[in-house]
């Protein structure tokens, strides 16, 4: 089956991310495709380049990162949501005159549209949210 | 209650204007959704109730008041909109006047409204 996820929670403000993370583990661990992730809302920040948790704690942007490597799980962000959170790739930070990037692949922005495209293309969409 | 319509997509819609971003961008997806060509319809739920209250505009730490975007839901063809009665009761709400026509759904009527849709996104 394929499935893809919705996630709007901020990671380590809410279990909402780590859910899905395991969940999309779960998924393709049993034989699935997760064919994509779509960070929407708060569930922005998951792509924030710069997330440098203590040692001891999941680090949630090297397991999504890691799904993308191993499963060619597409890594979608909400281009609006993640503007006006201060997430932007090369392309939007030159364009915006800012002097650093926050989000780079396998990470990309993209519009609302593809969330749409996700719940009808695949059999399966899957919200995790706070 | 009758006519339960069915649709592509269900966006429930359970939290009030301003205090955070969730009713904003829940509309946008379902208007997005509706410009993508799917039947739309939206379930306004809980403190999303206060949604539907008349003058909704911009808030005064300067967010965007969300009525514009109500009254844009017209054009995008989205005509299905449900709102809990339940909620208005509870919020001393249900005799007011609200700012676009939605139907009243009584609590036992929502689950075959969810059944009715093939995909429901909550915000």
């Amino acid at each position: 089956m394929q499935y893809a996820l919705l996630v709007q929670g901020s990671p380590y403000s809410y279990q909402a991310s780590h859910s899905a993370l395991r969940f999309a583990q779960a998924v393709v661990r049993r034989g699935h495709s997760l064919t994509a992730v779509f960070f929407y809302h708060d569930g922005v920040y998951n792509a924030a380049r710069l997330a440098a948790p203590p040692q001891d704690e999941p680090h949630l942007y090297d397991a999504w990162a890691q799904l993308h490597r191993e499963h060619d799980t597409e890594l979608l962000v909400c281009i609006a949501a993640a503007l006006r959170r201060g997430l932007m790739d090369e392309r939007e930070s030159s364009r915006h005159g800012k002097a650093g990037h926050s989000l780079e692949p396998p990470f990309i922005l993209t519009g609302l549209g593809q969330l749409i495209e996700a719940s009808t293309a695949y059999d399966r969409l899957i919200s995790f949210s706070p | 209650m009758t006519g339960l319509s069915g649709g592509d997509l269900l966006v429930i819609l359970r939290h009030a204007p301003h205090g955070s971003s969730w009713l904003k961008e829940g509309l946008d997806t379902a208007l997005v959704a509706a410009a993508f060509g799917q039947r739309v319809s939206l379930l306004f739920m809980g403190d999303g109730v206060m949604a539907l209250l008349p003058g909704q505009g911009s808030g005064p730490l300067g967010q965007k008041g969300t009525q514009p975007t109500l009254q844009m839901l017209e054009m995008y063809d989205i005509d299905s909109l449900w709102v809990e009665h339940q909620a208005l009761l509870e919020r001393g709400l249900n005799d007011m006047s609200l700012s676009v026509d939605a139907t009243r759904i009584e609590k036992d009527a929502i689950s075959r409204l969810l059944a009715e849709h093939t995909q429901i996104l909550n915000f």
